[in-house]
């Protein structure tokens, strides 16, 4: 929100989230080596890569799954954090939306929302202050498919469930949410409707990190792109500088000495190690 | 409005909304159904969706009606109907408790003898060895109950072993410390009155009045308050012609409990009056009905049954939810092996808890409750328990054997699993 619109792309060092050097082994196997990145208030940043370079673990160590190795810094809102558990990630607000989204099935949208943090009124459950704040979100985030607040998460599509985790991680004063593949298994008009969903967030002000395979989506929807290859970043910037097929250069080879059309800009070199 | 019927039909059309219809945005206020009409509509979708609820439990009671009536008139009849309630009062009780550990997704085979040992626990201290009081002896037979709970969940939780085996254990061990207590083919009788009357008591005809009708009124207080305040504070709420129904409903059952409950139904000297026994599982029902639907931790425990990674990443302590339940369950079958005591006026090696809890989570299937987990309240228990109690009653009323019973009473048990399993088929394959 601080954030001077384009400019704030590369202006990292008043970005939302700060990596520096972060790195990740478990065991003999290194996953994260040295990795930098940022994600604006504001913007979509999309984090892509091959599978196994690490996008997981690196979401994780944000999300306080994972500690990152001794060495590394994260910065949130100007200040250092450790993250030791979700707990601390979302009280700083971090909130992870992953792809099998932690729904129930068997309870409504209304107490799926707020499901370990349900509001009291003495020693009973307040539904009324409850089902008020989660219709308020949901409509905030103009999700406007959802026919009762009331009914079980099982009889929502795939996009609505979408919808109903994302405003769960909200709904808490998040500033940055990450999502992890949320198109996954989705056709083309719920993939549509999540990819608005993800640009509102964007446009309310929040951080927002998105996991994605799919080029298309990430074309569409990310201010910038960031790509991790074998547990390095090899180039994150915004997502003008990129096309497809430099993308895929770099996931595979790394280094992408390709002139995207309009520029002539060799957005990876800088990246690459 | 006129979106809504659309929008029941068609969960998958929501994405014409997205697309662009621009009334979506005014209409979607996010309440289910405004008339009673649609109600009707969405509870048939609900169904075919593979929700059914209470809906078969209810159907089949009729049948049993039906076909019993129709072979015995003495079936219906109000002296048959207030036995039917009270035999079926131990199972309703222990089922209860069964629907905690099915809820979770689990299963608690021992609750069968933890009843037992209640029971004796309580014939023991009130004995005259001891001569406690009843009501102190009631209070520790429950605590006994509830500790064996707490222990057989804390292994199950903190060990993680399933519940079965834990359980079956459990069904095991009780048993044997039940003919260690009792010895050899021995029986503790009950002498204190009151607790003879607990299953087999009644109250005189104005208290059975009385009472319905002062439960009546406060169902139908709490319906109506919640209807006025959600429709007030523009919250989502069901037609209001539906709460009307459900307090007629009430007013009819009560009516109907009052006339049954009054009728003379002695055959040398005159007996009237609503059994004790009815009025102590309604207060059960009533405070797992609260607990489950009402509180935090009764949320706990459906969101751990629908999906326990969900619940842990929302930050429930499982093992405590888990062992909270397997307790609740015990206290649960501790009351049932208190009135299934109370009814023989005895406890003694006969008690079958390895069958006692087989009918405990039939009748809580049969009521409507998923072995899935996740789906299921108290007042199956009671719909379920009197099946049971119906099909074993009438029967025995024909003069059908035993063992024919047990057959008629397994495939009702088939037929209820047969149709949460395919309920819950057809809510997948969506």
């Amino acid at each position: 929100m601080d954030q001077g619109g384009q400019t704030a792309a590369n202006d990292s060092s008043r970005a939302l989230l700060e990596l520096r050097g972060v790195s990740k082994h478990f065991g003999p196997v290194q996953s994260l080596t040295d990795v930098n990145m940022s994600a604006p208030s504001g913007m979509v940043t999309a984090l892509v890569g091959d599978n196994g370079a690490g996008k997981s673990t690196l979401v994780k160590c944000i999300a306080g799954i994972h500690s990152p190795d001794d060495g590394g810094h994260i910065y949130f809102d100007g200040k250092e954090v450790t993250m030791k558990s979700p707990k601390d990630a979302a009280s700083h607000g971090i909130e992870t939306v992953y792809q099998d989204l932690a729904l129930c099935d068997n309870l409504d949208i209304v107490q799926n929302m707020f499901l370990g943090r349900e509001l009291r009124k003495g020693l009973f459950l307040d539904e009324d202050a409850m089902e008020n704040a989660a219709k308020e979100t949901l409509a905030s985030l103009s999700v406007t498919t959802i026919r009762s607040i009331r009914q079980p998460v099982a009889s929502l599509s795939g996009g609505q469930r979408q919808a109903v985790a994302v405003a769960k991680a909200v709904m808490w004063n998040a500033k940055l949410v990450i999502m992890d593949e949320p198109t996954a298994a989705l056709g083309v008009a719920q993939t549509k409707m999540v990819l608005e969903l993800v640009r509102t967030l964007a446009d309310r002000g929040l951080g927002v990190i998105i996991i994605s395979h799919n080029m298309n989506d990430v074309f569409k929807v990310a201010d910038r792109i960031a790509v991790l290859r074998l547990g390095r970043m090899v180039a994150e910037d915004r997502s003008d500088k990129f096309d497809r097929q430099i993308i895929v250069d770099l996931m595979t080879t790394g280094v992408s000495t390709r002139a995207r059309s309009e520029d002539a800009l060799s957005g990876a070199e800088g990246g690459a190690h | 409005m006129a979106t809504n019927q659309e929008d029941i039909k068609a969960t998958a059309d929501v994405v014409a909304a997205v697309e662009g219809d621009p009334t979506a945005a005014n209409t979607a206020n996010y309440f289910e159904v405004a008339t009673f009409g649609e109600y009707v509509k969405a509870s048939i979708a609900k169904v075919k969706g593979g929700d059914s609820g209470i809906l078969p439990v209810i159907v089949g009671l009729v049948i049993i009606a039906v076909i019993f009536q129709s072979l015995n008139s003495n079936f219906l009849s109000a002296g048959n109907l207030i036995n039917l309630l009270s035999q079926g009062a131990a199972y309703i009780l222990l089922s209860l408790g069964e629907i905690y550990a099915l809820l979770l997704g689990e299963i608690d085979l021992s609750i069968g003898y933890v009843a037992g040992v209640a029971g004796i626990v309580m014939a023991q201290l009130a004995s005259a060895q001891h001569n406690w009081p009843w009501w102190a002896a009631i209070i520790v037979a429950l605590i006994v109950a509830t500790a064996i709970g707490a222990l057989q969940g804390t292994i199950i939780t903190r060990v993680g072993l399933p519940s079965f085996v834990v359980t079956l254990a459990g069904l095991l061990g009780w048993q044997g410390v039940m003919l260690i207590i009792l010895g050899n083919g021995g029986t503790l009788p009950i002498s204190s009155n009151v607790l003879n009357d607990l299953a087999n008591g009644s109250l005189n005809t104005v208290a059975t009045v009385i009472s319905i009708v002062a439960i009546v009124a406060i169902y139908a207080a709490v319906v109506m308050t919640r209807e006025i305040k959600r429709k007030r504070k523009a919250l989502h709420r069901s037609p209001a012609s539906l709460a009307y129904i459900k307090i007629g409903g009430a007013v009819i059952g009560g009516v109907a409990l009052i006339l049954i409950s009054n009728a003379n139904r002695g055959v040398l000297v005159p007996i009237r009056g609503l059994p004790w026994v009815v009025l102590i599982v309604v207060a059960f029902v009533v405070m797992w009905t609260i607990l489950l639907s009402k509180t935090r931790y009764g949320r706990y425990v459906y969101a751990v049954g629908g999906n326990a990674e969900a619940a842990r990443r929302g930050g429930v302590n499982l093992a405590r939810v888990r062992t909270g339940a397997f307790a609740l369950a015990s206290l649960t079958a501790g009351a049932a092996g208190i009135i299934y005591a109370s009814r023989l006026r005895s406890v003694s090696t006969s008690l079958d808890g390895g069958t006692l809890v087989l009918y405990a989570v039939a009748a809580a299937v049969i009521g409507g409750t998923s072995l899935f987990g996740g789906k299921g309240k108290p007042i199956h228990a009671i719909l379920g328990g009197i099946v049971i109690a119906g099909i074993d009653n009438g029967m025995g009323l024909l003069g059908i054997s035993a063992a024919a019973r047990l057959v008629v009473t397994g495939l009702v048990l088939l037929a209820a699993v047969l149709i949460d399993a395919l309920a819950r088929r057809s809510k997948t394959a969506r």
